[in-house]
């Protein structure tokens, strides 16, 4: 079984200077060839089973529970779902979602995190899911804000919310980020444009969806996202 | 089909603030982690090891905020698959490390036996980290395997003078436990060994 290969005309440079922490941190040498063997095509079995309620429902799975009192988190409620494909288009079945992300006033619960913006009591900002038979996954969050960082003189991350992805084995591991439909940070954002190949780098941008709008109470984006997989055989395409 | 492929999903950094969704319980968040830095128990097969080791940026510089994945057969060389639902008895062989608790990582795990002729006993290894925008691949093999190292079809394809970079030295600590020392450099001289898996 062949993997299709990492495709580097989308995925971005380990080098690029705009982003500043990759100068002392990418790796400069070239990269080394490897046959592929069970090492790369198989996958972790990392506990489906310890799924708990609520993890995909970030509305609810960071409540404080002060005694009786629950509260809401603070922000627009939004639902992020979308399929989950390899690059012919079959669905990735069972795979691992996990998201983080900052509150709707762009602060991360990251101990680390010193941006003046206010903590939501309320809200935690990481989840998790596994996709369907249908490749589907499906988030109940709030969306997340800006924030500044220290890159270059007023940098700011657009909105967005990380994603980590198992695929069907190893070699298709994916860290990635979502980001929304109109930002005007995206053009000036240093990670985002580290992806030189247009139509790939826009589809990390979210499409606003009415389909996954909830009634009375979140709006809808749908995010698919194309993960390596096996060559088709010819029998498949 | 054909050329009509979709395209992959272009990889991000996992930037600074990873830690609360992904290695939640390393972090101290109240939320729980799916895995762990360490992957055994008391009563697993196999030679318990320490895989431990710091990450140098360009400078030479420790990098504290890197999440470190590795993945890894069991001690008779057998990858657990997916298929095999985990319980807390079964060795998965993989586990996940927020290198910001201590500045390193440190493994806990079990020295894993060859998967087939032409592999070397190692252990698969992700790097993410802010300033990286693509994670990189890299292996571990083990110092006291230099005739297995020898003829390792993926070793061996490593120019020689690079080779040295992909092997944990053994050594042993004051209460007896195994460790694998693996330094990483991002860069330099001694950049480690990065894989186009």
């Amino acid at each position: 079984m062949s993997h299709n290969e990492r495709d580097w005309s989308v995925h971005p440079p380990y080098i690029y200077p705009e982003y500043k922490s990759t100068i002392l941190r990418g790796p400069k040498k070239p990269l080394i060839a490897i046959e592929h063997s069970l090492s790369e095509l198989t996958i972790p079995a990392f506990g489906h089973g310890q799924m708990q309620e609520f993890d995909n429902d970030l509305t609810i799975n960071g409540r404080a529970t002060n005694g009786q009192m629950v509260g809401e988190p603070l922000g627009e409620r939004i639902q992020v779902s979308g399929r989950i494909l390899d690059e012919y288009g079959r669905p990735q079945v069972g795979i691992l979602v996990e998201i983080w992300q900052a509150n709707a006033a762009g602060r991360y619960i990251h101990k680390s995190d010193q941006h003046h913006a206010p903590i939501d009591p309320n809200f935690f900002g990481g989840g998790r899911c596994v996709s369907d038979e249908n490749g589907r996954y499906s988030f109940m969050s709030i969306k997340p804000g800006a924030y500044p960082w220290g890159n270059h003189h007023n940098a700011w991350r657009p909105n967005h919310i990380h994603f980590s992805l198992f695929g069907m084995s190893f070699a298709s591991r994916l860290v990635t980020q979502m980001y929304f439909p109109g930002d005007p940070l995206l053009a000036l954002d240093p990670i985002y444009n580290a992806t030189n190949d247009q139509a790939a780098r826009t589809s990390l941008i979210a499409k606003f969806s009415e389909e996954y709008c909830i009634p009375d109470l979140a709006l809808g984006y749908e995010f698919d996202i194309i993960l390596r997989g096996p060559m088709a055989t010819p029998m498949e395409v | 089909m054909g050329n009509n492929k979709l395209k992959q999903t272009p990889s991000q950094t996992v930037g600074p603030y990873f830690s609360y969704g992904l290695t939640p319980e390393q972090g101290g968040y109240d939320f729980k982690s799916i895995t762990s830095p360490i992957l055994v128990k008391k009563d697993t097969l196999g030679e318990h090891i320490i895989l431990q080791g710091h990450i140098y940026d360009g400078n030479g510089d420790i990098i504290p905020d890197a999440m470190i994945e590795i993945y890894q057969a069991d001690h008779q060389g057998k990858y657990i698959s997916k298929e095999i639902p985990p319980s807390d008895d079964v060795f998965t062989g993989f586990g996940r490390c927020d290198c910001e608790t201590n500045s390193n990582f440190c493994f806990k795990t079990i020295k894993p036996g060859s998967i087939g002729d032409g592999h070397a006993p190692h252990i698969n290894m992700v790097i993410f980290m802010r300033g990286l925008l693509s994670h990189a691949y890299s292996r571990v093999y083990f110092s006291d395997e230099m005739d297995a190292n020898h003829n390792d079809n993926v070793l061996n394809n490593v120019p020689s003078d690079r080779r040295a970079t992909l092997i944990a030295k053994r050594t042993e600590n004051e209460n007896g436990d195994i460790i694998y020392q693996f330094d990483l450099n991002m860069q330099g001289i001694n950049e480690t060994v990065f894989f186009d898996v």
